[in-house]
């Protein structure tokens, strides 16, 4: 063994920042961050353009200014190491994190570990959309980064793939480099994107969003010459041939969604959960693995930088505790979807004092939504919302004291 | 004229109607205040604040992340990006430092959103 850490933190983004000053804060002496890129602060870096920060900071930040405010935190703090370009390739269950780095391979024995890893795109591999194989095939992330970090452009004329906020964004910052985006197809009846970016991003550059609508080909040989376009049938989602059109165009963005990175999670032997694609979690954002904790984007995908943050200090709070024993093993009951819900985290609960939130999200928008949770016949919440959508994550709010069985947590039309 | 938003304040989305009604901006369709100070705004003075990246010399990154201190106004929007094109940064820089000063005339500043170091480290 190289070395002992109390806490040691895999990731160096949002999650894995907040988690390791909230360990420290929290009575843990040696805090470790491992991280593989050269610069602290995860996906935020590239994430330039602003709206983050204001449920967390109450003012509007770009992505890299709220990354910045961390990274000065831990910097300013002596019980925090951060080792950059540091690739952790395996977390035993008995908490020996092994990595490759600057000094060659390391191993750490963790009182706690903090999986922090956040996540990936989906890739045009994981869709299959038929054709050629040319260059200018990128996921809207990895154009992002190539745009904003380092400085350069993947194309000139573009069809977005994907709707998401992430696909809004970069229709936008590509029509704002000169290019011009022929347009943003969307899969689904709806977008899965904020008005605001639907707004600021498409309408005000005059970029076409179809909906129901797929890439079904991309053509050409050694660069995209083109894609073919189609309607799907709302119902089936199965492409209707006599709506394919071409569109020409030399790149093709893929924001097809984002998936957790959780290779080392399944290492360490945490049972996953096959909704969120995440580790199964307590409220103190333990995993099944004793000592291993996660969050931010490697739990399940967030919106909400502010959010991230907020569970990060969940997780690191508690991986200092049971670092110093102080986090007692405790019977759990779980916590179930239902109805139009589609995954809660956490899953599990220890009842006790105190109150516990739950983040979920739901399957379908609902207009308007009720929301009831309950412990057996025993209704806990019990409210209702103008709108509920899959793109933004729901919170609720229960008491621990009235919690003696499983809850569920069910949205409704109405 | 009468013109259609969809409210960007809050996910609900409500589709607004303004227009001008004797000097008097009107706002229909609005579910709470809040959409209606929106379409008031987007009506007379839209302003959007703009964000981008400039390449910066002898730093340890390629680019670095701006934005515009202030909103400005939307038609502007074309002209403050060609003007934050211009811009050579000089590292070191740090979050918050103004790179360009009243850029375009809006009397808005671009300051930069990242921090960037002296490459030798
Ligand atoms: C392309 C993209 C764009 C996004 N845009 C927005 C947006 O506009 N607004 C918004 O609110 N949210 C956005 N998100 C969501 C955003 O990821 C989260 O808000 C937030 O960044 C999640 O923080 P995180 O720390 O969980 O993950 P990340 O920021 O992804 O950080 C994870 C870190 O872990 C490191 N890491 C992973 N595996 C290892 C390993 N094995 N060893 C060492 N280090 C490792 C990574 O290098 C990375 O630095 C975006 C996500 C993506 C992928
Ligand atoms: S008018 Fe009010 S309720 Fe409707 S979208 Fe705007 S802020 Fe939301």
């Amino acid at each position: 063994m190289d070395r002992k850490v109390d806490v040691a933190v895999i990731g160096g983004g949002p999650a894995g920042l907040a988690a390791a000053l909230k360990a420290h804060e929290a009575g843990a002496r040696q805090v470790l961050v491992m991280e593989r890129d050269s610069y602290p602060g995860g996906i935020l870096q590239q994430c330039i353009h602003n709206g983050f920060g204001l449920h967390y900071f109450g003012e509007e930040l770009t992505g890299p200014e709220y990354a910045q405010r961390f990274v000065d935190q831990v910097e300013h703090t002596d019980g925090i190491e951060v080792m950059l370009d540091t690739m952790v390739l395996s977390v035993s269950p008995d908490r020996v994190v092994t990595a490759v780095g600057k000094a060659g391979l390391i191993t750490v024995q963790a009182g706690a570990v903090v999986l922090a890893m956040g996540c990936r795109e989906r890739t045009r591999g994981a869709l299959g959309i038929a054709g050629t194989r040319p260059a200018g095939v990128y996921t809207a992330g990895c154009a992002q980064r190539l745009v904003n970090m380092e400085g350069m452009m993947p194309g000139r004329r573009v069809v977005v793939l994907g709707s998401g906020d992430i696909g809004l964004i970069m229709a936008r910052r590509m029509v704002w480099e000169g290019a011009k985006v022929e347009m943003v197809c969307e899969l689904m009846p709806y977008s899965s994107g904020l008005n605001r970016n639907i707004v600021q991003c498409l309408e005000d550059n005059g970029i076409p969003l179809y909906f129901n609508t797929t890439v079904v080909e991309i053509h050409g040989q050694e660069r995209v010459e083109g894609v073919t376009v189609a309607e799907v049938d709302p119902a089936t989602r199965a492409p209707k041939m006599e709506t394919a059109r071409f569109v020409p165009c030399d790149t093709l963005l893929l924001s097809v969604g984002l998936i957790p990175e959780n290779e080392l999670t399944k290492g360490t032997g945490a049972d996953m959960d096959p909704v969120t694609s995440g580790a199964v979690v307590d409220a103190a954002r333990q995993t099944t693995a004793e000592g291993i904790f996660a969050c931010g984007n490697v739990l399940h995908v967030h919106d909400l930088v502010d959010n991230v943050s907020r569970e990060a200090a969940i997780a690191g709070e508690n991986a200092a505790k049971y670092a110093l024993g102080k986090l007692n093993k405790a019977e759990t009951v779980r916590v179930m979807a239902q109805g139009g819900v589609r995954y809660v985290v956490p899953q599990r609960l220890v009842k006790g004092e105190g109150k516990a939130e739950l983040y979920f999200r739901v399957g379908a928008a609902f207009k308007p939504a009720r929301l009831t949770i309950s412990c057996a016949e025993r209704v806990l919440v019990s409210k209702k919302k103008l709108v509920m959508t899959p793109g933004e994550m729901e919170k609720a709010e229960i008491d621990l004291s009235q919690v003696d069985g499983d809850v569920t947590v069910r949205v409704e039309e109405g | 004229m009468k013109k259609e938003f969809v409210c960007i304040a809050c996910p609900v989305g409500c589709r607004l109607t303004v227009w001008d009604e004797g000097g008097e901006v009107k706002v229909a369709g609005n579910t709470c205040p809040r959409g209606k100070a929106y379409g008031v705004q987007e009506f007379t003075a839209p302003m959007r604040t703009v964000t981008s990246s400039a390449p910066v010399k002898h730093g340890d990154q390629a680019m670095c992340s701006v934005k515009t201190d202030a909103p400005v106004p939307k038609d502007k929007v074309p002209d403050v990006l060609r003007a934050i094109r211009m811009i050579q940064i000089k590292a070191p820089v740090k979050v918050g430092e103004c790179v360009l000063r009243d850029v375009a005339g809006t009397g808005a500043n671009v300051v930069a959103t990242r921090r960037v170091r002296d490459k030798k480290r």
